[in-house]
C-alpha cells in the first residue's frame, strides 16, 4: 500500500520528479461527521444562536435589574420592548431560541441513544419541522401584540 | 541497612485521580439545558404570548409576578441556570476559535467575571424587590400597594 502521509513525501528527496504526490483533496470533502450537510449545519447554527441568546441574556438581565432602581426608568426602557422593530428583535430571538433547544435535545439523543446516532441526520429535519410548527404558532401572536395595536 | 522494600504494585504511582471538570461541564450543559428548555419556554409564554403580551410587561406586572416566591425562584434559577450554561458555551467557542493564549485567558476571564456579577446582581434585584418602594409613582405600582 503506497504510504502517501504528509511525513515520508517531507523525506522524499526534493525536487525529484519521481517524488509521489500527495493527492489533491477532494474540493467537496464528504463522509465526515461535520464536513458539510445536516450535522454540520446544525452545528453552525446551534453556535450562532446561542450567542446570539448570550448577548441579549446579558442585556435582558441588566435592562430588569432596572426594577430595583426605579419603576419609572424601567418603564421608560421596557417601553422600547414594545415598538415594532423590537417586536420583530424578539421575534427572532424566539425564533433563535427554539431552534437551540430543539436542536440541544437533539444533541443529547445523539450522544445517549444509539438509534439517535445513527440517524442524527433525519433528526435535524425532525428540529426543523417542530421550530416550523412552534414558530407558526408563535409568529402570529407576537405580531398581533406587536402591530395589532393593542396597548 | 539500606535496603528498600518496594510495595506491590511496583510500578510509578498513578496520577493522582481529580475531578474532570470538563465532564461535569458536558454534564451540565445537558442536564441544564433541559431544564432551561422548560423555564424559559414558560417565561416566553407568560411574558410574551399569554394576555396582551410584552405590551402587558412593566414595574406593576413585573412586581406581581415576584410578589410570589414561585415565580421568584423560577426566575432565579432561569439567571443561574442561562448564565452558567451561556458562558460555559461561549468559552467553548472562545477556546475554538481565540488561538492567541493572552486574548484566550483574556476572553475567559471576561466571562467569568461578567457571569459572576450578573448572577450576584440579579439576585439581589430578585430576592431584595420592593413592589411599592417609597416616593415612587403610584400609578406605576400595582394595585395591592394601595392597599398599605
Amino acid at each position: 500500500m503506497p504510504d502517501t502521509t504528509a511525513g515520508s513525501v517531507a523525506a522524499q528527496p526534493a525536487g525529484s520528479p519521481a517524488v509521489p504526490r500527495v493527492p489533491a483533496p477532494r474540493r467537496r470533502p464528504a463522509g465526515t461527521v461535520y464536513r458539510g450537510r445536516e450535522g454540520m449545519w446544525s452545528w453552525v447554527l446551534h453556535r450562532i444562536t446561542g450567542t446570539a441568546i448570550y448577548f441579549f441574556l446579558l442585556v435582558h438581565i441588566l435592562d430588569t435589574a432596572l426594577v430595583r432602581l426605579s419603576p419609572s426608568a424601567y418603564n421608560a426602557v421596557i417601553d422600547t420592548y414594545k415598538t415594532p422593530i423590537m417586536g420583530l428583535g424578539e421575534t427572532a430571538l424566539v425564533a433563535a431560541i427554539v431552534l437551540h433547544a430543539f436542536n440541544g435535545l437533539r444533541i443529547i439523543l445523539v450522544d445517549f441513544w444509539s438509534f439517535a446516532t445513527r440517524h442524527q441526520r433525519a433528526l435535524f429535519w425532525v428540529v426543523v419541522a417542530l421550530w416550523v410548527v412552534t414558530m407558526a404558532g408563535f409568529v402570529p401572536e407576537q405580531f398581533a401584540h406587536v402591530f395589532g395595536g393593542a396597548s | 541497612m539500606t535496603t528498600e522494600t518496594v510495595e506491590a504494585p511496583r510500578s510509578a504511582r498513578t496520577a493522582r485521580r481529580s475531578t474532570n471538570w470538563e465532564k461535569w461541564g458536558w454534564i451540565f450543559m445537558r442536564a441544564s439545558g433541559v431544564v432551561l428548555i422548560v423555564l424559559i419556554f414558560g417565561h416566553l409564554f407568560v411574558n410574551l404570548v399569554a394576555g396582551d403580551g410584552v405590551h402587558a410587561i412593566d414595574f406593576a406586572f413585573v412586581a406581581g409576578k415576584w410578589a410570589a416566591p414561585f415565580w421568584q425562584w423560577w426566575d432565579f434559577a432561569m439567571l443561574v441556570l442561562a448564565l452558567i450554561h451561556g458562558s460555559n458555551g461561549m468559552r467553548t467557542i472562545v477556546n475554538d476559535y481565540a488561538n492567541n493564549p493572552l486574548l484566550r485567558r483574556v476572553l475567559k476571564g471576561a466571562l467569568l467575571v461578567s457571569t459572576i456579577v450578573l448572577i450576584v446582581l440579579g439576585t439581589l434585584v430578585i430576592f431584595t424587590f420592593d413592589p411599592c418602594p417609597t416616593g415612587g409613582d403610584p400609578a406605576l405600582l400595582p394595585s395591592f400597594c394601595g392597599a398599605q
